[in-house]
């Protein structure tokens, strides 16, 4: 009985829970609950993911209607994939949030901001799970709207304008895709993704279908914070609240990367992108994204700051495994999907539990603070590690695949950059590190306390769970693997 | 099974120590004796190693796969069992003498130092014993970033700065060569396995061969191959024991070593030579040999003199590789041995010189070898050995250095091994001349000046004595050089 309707629980169940939170009376119960049903979630995700493992499709036609009319849940392992880590990342953040949201949000405004995570989560999810392009958009809304309202929950007052920034560009973004899913709408009369993928090749010569491609692509592109359309993300991930900034950092643009292998490989065919020049674009946009982040990352003053740029560079990683447009690279991307999720929610942890204690994430405050909160700083090292891409570390293996993935097209440049994106993020981590382990503390009003462990657990989880994948890689692998020919049928 | 369980054990033991280390922080004997206790297990360890190698043993561990085909692998064959001789037999002597420096010399955070110290130890097992070149690669990272805190032990702003550039260096030379360098020979052959003979003959057309060798050469940073050898003098900032073990024997001889393997396994010394992939590289190690010397008769600093010593001794070992040819290898092999208890002996002397008498300039030393007569004495005798005079250890790899110059007909190679060594000469023996002979600058007689600990002196004359008894006995480490080398 569940397992028939696995798919569609996991959107309605953080759906129907969000209000009820939202009534709940301010206090820990809100936290409670919303932790409750987040792991309810991943129990869920990891089941779903056992049903389409060995590379079966689940397809749930939501309400009994028959696709391409009605909407269809189509639950392949690429999405299942996602969805485990969308639910996975919410369950860990959300026993670390307890206290660091205490401290960052007015006690009065605790229900509303746990049931706007659940929206959130359900945003994320929906995108994930569902098989219809219009019922895609509208989740997409409804992750976007419910992150812009977590983000200008931040304390400092700048919260407010990165959200508004956020809030313009993610609004653009979604419009860009409802024009281009409206012009397809024109030309096939259908949402059904599956469906769209058998009736465009025919109509691949039309202008419309072009012009459709062309915004779809530009606006998931806001979306995933592609290099130059980044500009929104810094802001965002700095000024939003700890716990907030971990989720996004570790999910937001990961599934928005989901819906641009999702529209590239499967609504249209991977021949089209390789006729158009929209994978050269890629290719270029991501070494760019490469390069120029990880640089403005050395540059910047403010710990989270600084991961958020070393994210927009992460995600030029990701797009170059889309551009390659083989088995390899494909497999290279959805592997740094999981990997930097890993990572990143990691080193955000850390960040947010240094903050937790001083109230601040520029690095002349933080300074210091490695020798005082010995275990936050070694998360950050470890996790550090994993994001240059040391052997012995998740992120090595996301890394050797995407050279591999360059080498065998026999782009040696890009795989010459790919390595120099790691050298850059030596360079910037160095400075995290010496800063928080040699520098001297700036305030040195009475020695600082470790983290609580309520957060130093859940960082430790996801750090260990670092090195974990570094060694066995028996799910991720395989996983990517099969996602890769799932989405399939990619030529060389 | 039980062969198993040895290996393992070389690597897991100075881990355990480490961890036995850091728990008994607040009692420093115990810690201390957990120290040596581990070291010494270490040691005997390693030793039964050896015996079972001799025996024909055939050892090997594989335990996780994180990439399909790629297995964490662990192998004894002759050559990596010679690395863990020379570092498991030297830690001992270096733990001996580590407790008399770091209390003699009142060092701060000891018990992070002993920590991180047999953590680099165990990283240094793992990279001699790794069975592919991914598992190497794994531990040579491991190695570079233990051993940064060790750089870094002093805190100071000196320090600090060149903890930056010794890992500055080895991280950007690993990652932005030798791992590319490992990725295109993994994307043209498909497998990192260490085979005799090479495995990347039937896929690399000769004529990228050498580039590749380049990338592999430049890429191992701790070979401290011209012009990648800053971190090297950098890292002379980390207290004295961690110059003496690690930057004279464990890690930088990790870098040669990776070098040895690398030419032997994964190019074979056949393929290097028909491919002429040599052709151009070997003159940069010959250039480091000359270049190395000469900038250390400029240094009137005893440890940074010392450094550069060792840029360029670590290029003869890269030298013999990149003949490659069996007395190359066979001579680069069993340097590794010989200027590891010829340097360590320098280096023990340059820090009890520190200890005692709070000496680091030459200049400062006129006179000081009559108030230090063993702490002089050992140091004369590691220089012989270095110089490579009989009857001390140093000759034999020389030696057949030299042979294998002849070999190729690289004359003008075995010039520049002569010249060197008359190099060695003018920079290394005016040391203890002037300790013996000379006078201080302002007339004092050091009468108040006594020898370094005990435990100082003890592990001198330990390494000491053993470069003598390499001359006359150099049986197990020439054993284990010929068979890497492969003569019969």
């Amino acid at each position: 009985m569940i397992e028939s309707h696995l798919s569609l629980l996991l959107v309605v169940i953080p759906l129907m829970a969000a209000p009820v939170t939202a009534v709940l009376p301010n206090g820990r119960l809100p936290w409670l609950f919303a932790t409750i049903i987040a792991w309810t979630c991943f129990a869920l995700a990891i089941w779903q993911f056992s049903l389409v493992a060995g590379g079966n499709v689940i397809s749930y036609e939501l309400g009994g209607w028959a696709p391409p009319w009605g909407i269809e849940y189509r639950i392949d392992i690429v999405n299942a994939f996602v969805a485990l880590i969308v639910s996975g990342i919410a369950a860990i953040t959300l026993p670390y949030a307890l206290l660091s949201v205490e401290k960052e949000i007015p006690s009065k405004q605790l229900s509303l901001f746990y049931a706007t995570f659940l929206l959130c989560l359900d945003g994320l999810l929906g995108i994930t799970l569902t098989g219809d392009i219009f019922n895609l958009f509208v989740f997409l809304e409804i992750s976007s709207l419910s992150s812009y309202v977590l983000i200008s929950m931040g304390r400092h007052r700048r919260a407010l304008t990165a959200s508004f920034q956020y809030l313009i560009m993610g609004t653009i973004g979604a419009t860009f895709f409802l024009i281009g899913v409206g012009l397809m709408y024109a030309e096939t009369g259908s949402l059904n993704m599956a469906d769209l993928s058998t009736r465009l090749p025919a109509i691949l010569e039309h202008r419309t279908v072009h012009t459709a491609f062309a915004f779809i692509v530009v606006g998931v592109a806001l979306k995933l914070a592609m290099f130059p359309l980044h500009v929104w993300l810094p802001n965002a991930y700095t000024y939003a609240p700890s716990a907030i900034t971990v989720f996004l950092a570790a999910t937001a643009t990961k599934v928005a990367i989901y819906i641009m292998i999702r529209v590239v490989y499967t609504v249209f065919s991977t021949g089209f992108a390789q006729d158009t020049p929209t994978n050269d674009m890629f290719l270029i946009l991501g070494i760019f994204g490469v390069l120029f982040a990880s640089v403005y990352a050395i540059y910047q003053r403010d710990a989270k700051r600084l991961l958020a740029y070393s994210s927009v560079a992460q995600i030029g990683y990701m797009v170059l495994g889309i551009g390659f447009a083989s088995a390899m690279g494909l497999m290279a991307t959805t592997l740094h999907i999981f990997n930097h999720a890993l990572m990143k929610g990691a080193l955000f942890m850390a960040v947010g539990a240094l903050v937790y204690r001083v109230g601040s994430s520029r690095i002349e405050d933080i300074s210091g603070l490695g020798r005082q909160m010995p275990w936050t700083f070694a998360a950050i090292f470890i996790a550090g590690l994993s994001l240059i891409g040391v052997p012995g570390t998740a992120g090595f293996i996301s890394k050797w695949y995407l050279v591999l993935a360059a080498l065998e097209q026999g782009a040696w440049l890009i795989a010459i950059v790919i390595l120099l994106g790691s050298l850059l993020a030596v360079i910037y981590l160095w400075k995290l590190v010496e800063a928080l382990f040699f520098r001297e503390a700036t305030e040195p009003d009475g020695p600082i306390k470790e983290a609580p462990l309520l957060m130093l657990i859940p960082t430790w989880i996801l750090v260990l769970a670092n090195i974990y994948f570094g060694f066995n890689t028996e799910l991720t692998i395989s996983a990517a693997k099969t996602a890769s020919a799932v989405l399939g049928q990619v030529t060389p | 099974m039980s062969d198993q369980w040895l290996l393992a054990l070389a690597m897991l033991l100075p881990v355990a120590g480490a961890l036995g280390i850091s728990l008994t922080g607040r009692w420093p004997n115990l810690r201390e004796s957990i120290t040596l206790v581990t070291a010494a297990a270490v040691g005997v360890v390693v030793i039964n190693l050896y015996l079972r190698l001799q025996q024909g043993a055939s050892i090997t561990l594989k335990i996780a796969e994180p990439l399909p085909g790629l297995p964490v692998y662990f192998e004894i064959e002759p050559l990596g069992m010679l690395f863990a001789l020379v570092a498991g037999l030297l830690w001992l002597v270096t733990s001996i003498y580590a407790i008399g420096y770091m209390r003699g010399h009142h060092e701060t955070n000891q018990t992070r130092f002993y920590a991180m110290f047999a953590i680099a130890i165990g990283s240094a097992m793992g990279t001699a014993f790794a069975g592919n070149l991914f598992t190497l690669f794994l531990f040579y990272e491991i190695l570079t970033i233990s051993t940064y805190p060790l750089v870094a032990h002093a805190g100071t702003p000196e320090a600090k700065r060149g903890a930056r550039t010794y890992l500055g260096i080895l991280l950007g030379t690993s990652i932005g060569l030798q791992l590319f360098a490992i990725l295109i020979t993994y994307s043209i052959t498909g497998t990192l396995d260490f085979r005799e003979g090479g495995i990347v003959k039937d896929h690399l057309d000769p004529a990228w061969a050498g580039l590749l060798y380049a990338l592999f050469i430049f890429g191992i940073g701790k070979a401290a191959v011209m012009p990648f050898h800053r971190w090297l003098p950098a890292a002379m900032v980390a207290p004295t024991p961690v110059s003496a073990l690690l930057h004279a024997v464990a890690v930088v001889k990790a870098g040669v070593f990776t070098v040895l393997k690398v030419t032997l396994y994964i190019f074979g010394t056949d393929f290097i030579t028909e491919s002429g992939a040599n052709d151009w590289i070997i003159w940069f190690a010959g250039a480091t040999i000359l270049l190395a010397s000469l900038v250390a008769m400029t240094k009137d600093n005893l440890k940074a003199r010392l450094a550069y010593s060792t840029v360029s001794q670590l290029s003869y070992i890269v030298l013999g590789a990149t003949l490659a040819t069996q007395s190359g290898i066979l001579g680069g092999s069993l340097h590794i041995a010989m200027h590891a208890f010829a340097k360590i002996t320098l280096f023990f002397a340059a820090g009890a010189i520190l200890v005692a008498a709070h000496k680091t300039e030459i200049s400062d030393m006129g006179g000081l070898g009559r108030a230090m007569p063993i702490t002089f004495g050992a140091f004369l005798i590691g220089s012989l050995s270095i110089i490579g005079l009989p009857p001390f250890g140093g000759m034999w790899s020389k030696w057949y250095l030299g042979m294998g110059t002849i070999a190729t007909g690289q004359w003008l190679l075995l010039g520049v091994l002569l010249i060197s060594s008359l190099l060695n000469i003018a920079y290394l023996l005016p040391i203890p001349i002037r300790g013996f002979f000379g006078k201080a600058a302002d007339g004092t007689t050091y009468s108040e000046i006594k020898e370094a600990p005990v435990s100082c002196l003890i592990a001198m004359i330990v390494t000491s004595l053993a470069c003598l008894v390499l001359f006359f006995y150099p049986d197990p480490f020439y054993a284990l050089a010929s068979q890497a080398a492969g003569v019969k």
